[in-house]
């Protein structure tokens, strides 16, 4: 038996010695490329069905083989998920969600010769692997630029007599109080202030990224309390049928929902991952290193919004936002310019945030300088988790 | 009026007994129409041919060497706690709450990770790990077992519920020991510095779990139908009266069965946090403690005749999966199929227990 053993497990060290440095760095044949996509729901949810057509465009506009695993769970269910891809003979193997992050490293360290990438990570830039990496995309600009069309809305129904400028309140329906949904939420609100200088904004969490039933209850509950327009950080469309039952307008997120909500529908933001999924091909077909953080943004394409509801949306909303993408473009405007928002009171003059993502939740990196908070610049996933002054955290 | 009497157009009545070949004779024939119908389902809405679905079935599980290891390590997991919840069936204490006496089992296995990784050696951890998860196995299911002793309450009702408070404890620590913060999940705990990680033996992730499940299997065999207590629980189990007038103490049996029995769901708990998945989530025992009961019944609570019927449950499953990712059709198509077996399986045991007799067929039995 231990001769056995030991015959068994040499053979596995040889073949991991060969496979690793046949491989690694090397261009592969455009034929030989496969990508493995795992996602953790299907199409039924908003956010995964951004990732699922993204990646068919991608894979088909390149002509590269691909393979799609969905419903896979943030868990073990991951790592075999992973390991069944390159046992398929992937080359790429991409994740969606942030709890599959662990089990694409644990995938990642036992086969150096496949690259791993992971949307919404944040510990590809401490794990020191070659073949481990995060991406995002700067979707708080996306957000803003949202925000902007939810104020125009507010000013409109202000404007027509609906509630008082003291009434302009936002509902938003948050996942989990966590940096991406609280950079999200603050960014939307921003914008909205941006154009509507007395609006304030109620977050409710559901602590799940999908929960229909939820997210639908958390956006009557807003509704109820008197928010004149909704936002959701979540990914079924519970909060937008909620909003289209009490005819409030809505701003959603992940791709356009007009389908089922044509009356209260305004615009959507989302992120678009074709361009990121086109980079790791071209880089693994080139051999080249795929960036340990990649950050999409407005001119790769990676942020977009979707088609203007104009039966919904406020006269002007197309020229305004196109004026305000023009002022990122140019660097004029920044989402978190301090002089735009309070903390506890007080300007916001220095930041220390836990961008090296160790487990010890202690911050070490100062994002705040030149007057703005500097996002997804220490690494690709969202820090910005301060809670500013004007919005009210229900529950918490 | 139709003053003849109507004779019924079939006539059920309850077996006796039934060999066992002819047993699972019913059995086979139960799953291999499972599979017609699954297959017709299938063609119905992807049009593949009925057969690229059966190997895909058969691939599913027997596909590449790591398939057959990941079915090993289902089949060995959720046997694990089948034999957990047989000695209280033996006794018909029906404790339904293999879910959550697992589930404490993975807490208590994480919080030794989480809460000694800086201050114990690695050894003396895993062996906390073990006294821990096992203890509060033991814990969760002799709660409801003091109960049932005492007052007599409803054993079912008792250990579903103590399901949701695990399940809600464990929502909570998720929450207290999240990283990053905010995010509510727990991750793989000690990444980097494996403490608390049982050891991989001969290079294969899985093959501790399976070759401990084995033993347990082997053990639980020999408690069950060799030893005094297996015996006690027999008794007990066909009448408390007779056990009482005995001299068995009924209270005594009750709760020391549920106790093994909570403490074998708790060293399933330990084997998944500690041995393979290295995490706590609130979904983690992924609904074997349910699935475990079905495995139990149809082998009749025979510990060596569930290796068979959690093999059959792990394969189909796994080959329902594998269906609707490789045709590109949802989670709710899995759902679908697993939902057709699972009514074949457990309607064949209605066949078992009740012989149909048709009307023709009773009236020729008469005239012969």
């Amino acid at each position: 038996m231990k001769k056995y053993l030991a015959f068994v497990l040499s053979l596995i060290l040889c073949l991991a010695f060969t496979s690793s440095f046949a491989l690694e760095g090397k261009p592969v044949a455009k034929d030989d490329i496969k990508v493995g996509f795992i996602f953790l729901h299907d199409e039924n949810s908003t956010y995964d069905l951004n990732f699922l057509n993204a990646a068919k465009e991608a894979c088909e506009k390149m002509g590269v083989k691909y393979v799609l695993k969905t419903n896979i769970p943030e868990g073990e269910q991951c790592y075999e998920a992973a390991a069944e891809l390159v046992d398929d003979g992937c080359n790429i193997v991409f994740a969606d969600s942030f709890g599959h992050e662990s089990y694409m490293i644990q995938a990642a360290m036992e086969f150096p010769e496949v690259e791993f990438c992971h949307a919404t990570g944040t510990k590809a830039h401490t794990t020191n692997l070659a073949n481990y990496h995060n991406a995002f995309a700067s979707i708080y600009e996306g957000r803003y630029l949202a925000g902007v069309a939810a104020g125009l809305k507010l000013n409109e129904m202000i404007a027509e007599g609906k509630f008082t400028a003291e009434e302009a309140k936002m509902g938003y329906v948050g996942a989990y109080p966590y940096a991406e949904v609280k950079s999200g939420y603050t960014s939307f609100f921003l914008g909205a202030r941006s154009v509507c200088p007395t609006v304030t904004m109620d977050v409710t969490f559901t602590n799940s990224w999908y929960d229909e039933a939820l997210e639908k209850e958390g956006a009557t509950k807003l509704i109820n309390d008197g928010a004149k327009l909704i936002s959701q950080h979540a990914d079924s469309m519970g909060a937008p049928t909620a909003c289209e039952d009490a005819g409030v307008p809505d701003v959603s997120y992940n791709g356009s929902t007009v389908a089922a909500c044509p009356n209260t529908f305004i615009v959507s933001s989302r992120i678009n991952w074709a361009p990121y999924f086109e980079y790791m091909i071209n880089a693994t077909i080139n051999g080249e290193a795929i960036a340990v953080d990649w950050t999409g943004t407005i001119e790769t394409s990676s942020v977009e919004l979707s088609e203007i509801n104009e039966a919904a949306a406020a006269a002007g909303t197309a020229e305004k936002i196109a004026e305000v993408k023009a002022a990122f473009a140019d660097g004029s405007l920044k989402v978190y310019d301090i002089s735009t928002f309070t903390v506890n009171g007080e300007k916001l003059e220095s930041y220390l945030a836990d961008v090296d993502d160790l487990g010890d939740w202690q911050p070490e990196t100062e994002v705040v300088s030149d007057g703005y908070f500097h996002e997804s610049e220490y690494r690709s996933a969202p820090y910005f988790d301060i809670d500013i002054d004007g919005i009210n955290l229900l529950g918490a | 009026m139709n003053n003849q009497k109507r004779k019924p157009l079939f006539h059920i009545s309850r077996r006796q007994s039934m060999l066992w070949y002819r047993i699972w004779l019913i059995r086979g024939l139960a799953i291999l129409a499972a599979l017609v119908v699954c297959a017709l389902v299938s063609v119905v809405m992807t049009g593949e041919n009925p057969f690229s679905i059966y190997s895909t079935i058969f691939t599913a599980s027997f596909g590449s060497p790591r398939k057959i290891w990941v079915l090993l390590q289902n089949i060995a997991m959720l046997l694990c706690v089948s034999l957990a919840v047989t000695p209280a069936f033996r006794m018909r204490f029906w404790n339904v709450g293999g879910e959550g006496q697992a589930l404490v089992g993975c807490f208590a296995s994480a919080a030794c990770m989480i809460l000694l990784r800086d201050k114990l050696p690695n050894g003396m951890i895993i062996f906390l790990m073990f006294v821990t998860s096992m203890l509060a196995g033991a814990i969760w299911g002799a709660i409801p077992a003091f109960f049932k002793a005492k007052w007599g309450t409803n054993e079912t009702l008792f250990t579903l519920m103590m399901n949701y408070v695990a399940t809600q404890l464990v929502a909570y620590y998720c929450v207290v020991w999240e990283s990053p913060k905010g995010s509510g999940q727990i991750g793989v705990i000690n990444q980097q510095s494996q403490i608390g990680w049982l050891p991989v033996i001969g290079g294969q992730k899985y093959l501790l779990n399976i070759l401990i499940v084995a033993v347990l299997c082997l053990f639980t065999y020999y408690y069950m139908y060799f030893s005094k207590h297996g015996y006690e629980i027999a008794v007990v189990g066909e009448s408390e009266k007779t056990a009482h007038y005995v001299g068995i103490k009924v209270e005594k049996v009750i709760i020391r069965t549920m106790m093994l029995s909570g403490a074998m769901c708790g060293l399933a708990g330990l084997l998944l946090t500690g041995s393979t998945n290295h995490t706590l989530t609130t979904t983690i025992v992924d609904g074997r403690g349910f699935t475990a009961v079905m495995v139990s019944w149809l082998a009749n609570f025979n510990p060596v005749w569930m290796i068979g019927t959690s093999f059959l449950l792990v394969f189909l499953s796994r080959g329902a999966g594998e269906i609707s990712t490789n045709f590109g059709l949802n989670k709710s198509f899995a759902d679908i199929l697993t939902g057709i077996i699972l009514f074949f399986i457990i309607g064949s045991e209605f066949f078992i227990m009740y012989k149909v007799k048709f009307k023709h067929a009773a009236e020729k039995e008469v005239k012969a």
